[in-house]
C-alpha cells in the first residue's frame, strides 16, 4: 500500500519561504502570482498498517497542529 | 547537586553549555547520550542547542522521540528543573513540555548576533536572582525561532507570566524593530505553569565568560541553582 501525506502551513501562519518564492517568480517576470505557500509532499510504503495509526502518525509526528494541516491519501 | 547535558544526533552547544555549568558555575556535571533511559540521579536537565537529526522534518521532531525523552518527559511533569537552549527549546515544544512552537525566522536568514532581552518575571526558578526589567546581553544563534502560539495560548502565556524574556532595543522596548526573528510578542523565552521547564532561543551558556563579551546569561543558571540549593537544604 501507499501512502501519500501533504503537509501545509495552516493559513494563519505566516509562511516565509513561499512569499520569498512568490516575489522570484514576480523577478522572473510573472507579476501575476498572488501567493505561493510551501508544505511537504511525503510518500510511504506500508504494508498492514492501520489508517487510524498512520493518522496518528501524521498527527504526532509527520505534521505539527499548532502551524500545520496534514492529509492523508491512501492507495 | 548533579546537571545532565543530553546528547542528541546533532546536538552543538553541549560543551558550552557543559563548560558553564561545571567549570563557571562549579555544578558535577554530566553528559547523557539521548539512547540512555533514567535521568534519576540528576537534579537539573538541560537540552543544548544544535541540529538533533539535521533538523530533519522540523527542528525537534525527530528528537523529541528519541529514547531518553520519555525520563525527560516523566521528570518534567515530576517537578524537575528542565532547560530547552535554541533547539533544545524546539524540542520541548515539540514534546508538548511547552506551548506553542518555533518556525523559521520571518527575515529567513540565519542570525548569529547578541541581542538585548527583557526579564519579564522574577518569581520563577530561573530569573529569581535577577530583576523585572533588568536588560540581559546574551547572543542568538537560530535560523528557526520565531514563536508562534494561537491567541488562546499567547493570553494564557501573559495571564500566567509564563513570558520569561522578551527581545528589546537597547532601551528596554519590545518594539518591532527588536524583534530579530519575527517572533509573537516578541517573545524569547517561556516556561511552563509549573514553572519548572522553561525554553529560549538564546545562549546564555554562550555568555558566561567575559572573554566572550557578556556574563549576563550566567544569572539564569545562578537562579537555577540557587533554587534547587535552597531546595536540597531545605
Amino acid at each position: 500500500m501507499k501512502a501519500k501525506v501533504i503537509v501545509m502551513p495552516k493559513q494563519s501562519v505566516l509562511d516565509p519561504q513561499g512569499v520569498a518564492v512568490r516575489d522570484a517568480m514576480h523577478h522572473h517576470g510573472l507579476p501575476q502570482v498572488k501567493s505561493v505557500r510551501i508544505g511537504k509532499f511525503m510518500e510511504i510504503e506500508v504494508e498492514g498498517a492501520d489508517e487510524a495509526k498512520l493518522h496518528e502518525i501524521c498527527r504526532d509526528l509527520l505534521s505539527n497542529p499548532v502551524i500545520e494541516d496534514y492529509r492523508l491519501e491512501l492507495q | 547537586m548533579k546537571a545532565a547535558v543530553i546528547r542528541f544526533p546533532g546536538s552543538n552547544c553541549d560543551q558550552d553549555c557543559f563548560i558553564a555549568l561545571s567549570e563557571v558555575l562549579g555544578v558535577e556535571t554530566h553528559y547523557v547520550w539521548h539512547k540512555e533511559t533514567s535521568l534519576d540521579a540528576f537534579d537539573l536537565i538541560v537540552l543544548p542547542g544544535g541540529f538533533s537529526y539535521g533538523d530533519y522534518l522540523r527542528c525537534g521532531a525527530i528528537a523529541r522521540f528519541s529514547p531518553v525523552m520519555q525520563s525527560v518527559v516523566d521528570a518534567a511533569k515530576q517537578g524537575k528543573a528542565v532547560l530547552g537552549i535554541c533547539n533544545g527549546f524546539q524540542i520541548l515544544c515539540e514534546a508538548h513540555l511547552l506551548p506553542g512552537t518555533l518556525v523559521r525566522n520571518q527575515s529567513l536568514h540565519f542570525i548569529c548576533e547578541h541581542r538585548r532581552l527583557r526579564v519579564e518575571n522574577i518569581d520563577t526558578p530561573w530569573t529569581c536572582a535577577t530583576w523585572t526589567g533588568t536588560l540581559l546581553n546574551i547572543p542568538i544563534a537560530h535560523g528557526e525561532g520565531c514563536y508562534v502560539a494561537d491567541d488562546a495560548t499567547l493570553l494564557e502565556l501573559n495571564a500566567h507570566r509564563q513570558i520569561l524574556l522578551r527581545y528589546t532595543d537597547e532601551n528596554g522596548a519590545a518594539t518591532a524593530a527588536a524583534n530579530p526573528n519575527g517572533s509573537a510578542q516578541n517573545i524569547a523565552g517561556i516556561c511552563n505553569r509549573a514553572r519548572n521547564v522553561f525554553g529560549l532561543m538564546p545562549h546564555p551558556e554562550r555568555a558566561c565568560d567575559p572573554r566572550l563579551g557578556s556574563t549576563d546569561g550566567k544569572v539564569i543558571f545562578e537562579s537555577i541553582l540557587a533554587t534547587l540549593g535552597a531546595r536540597k537544604a531545605a
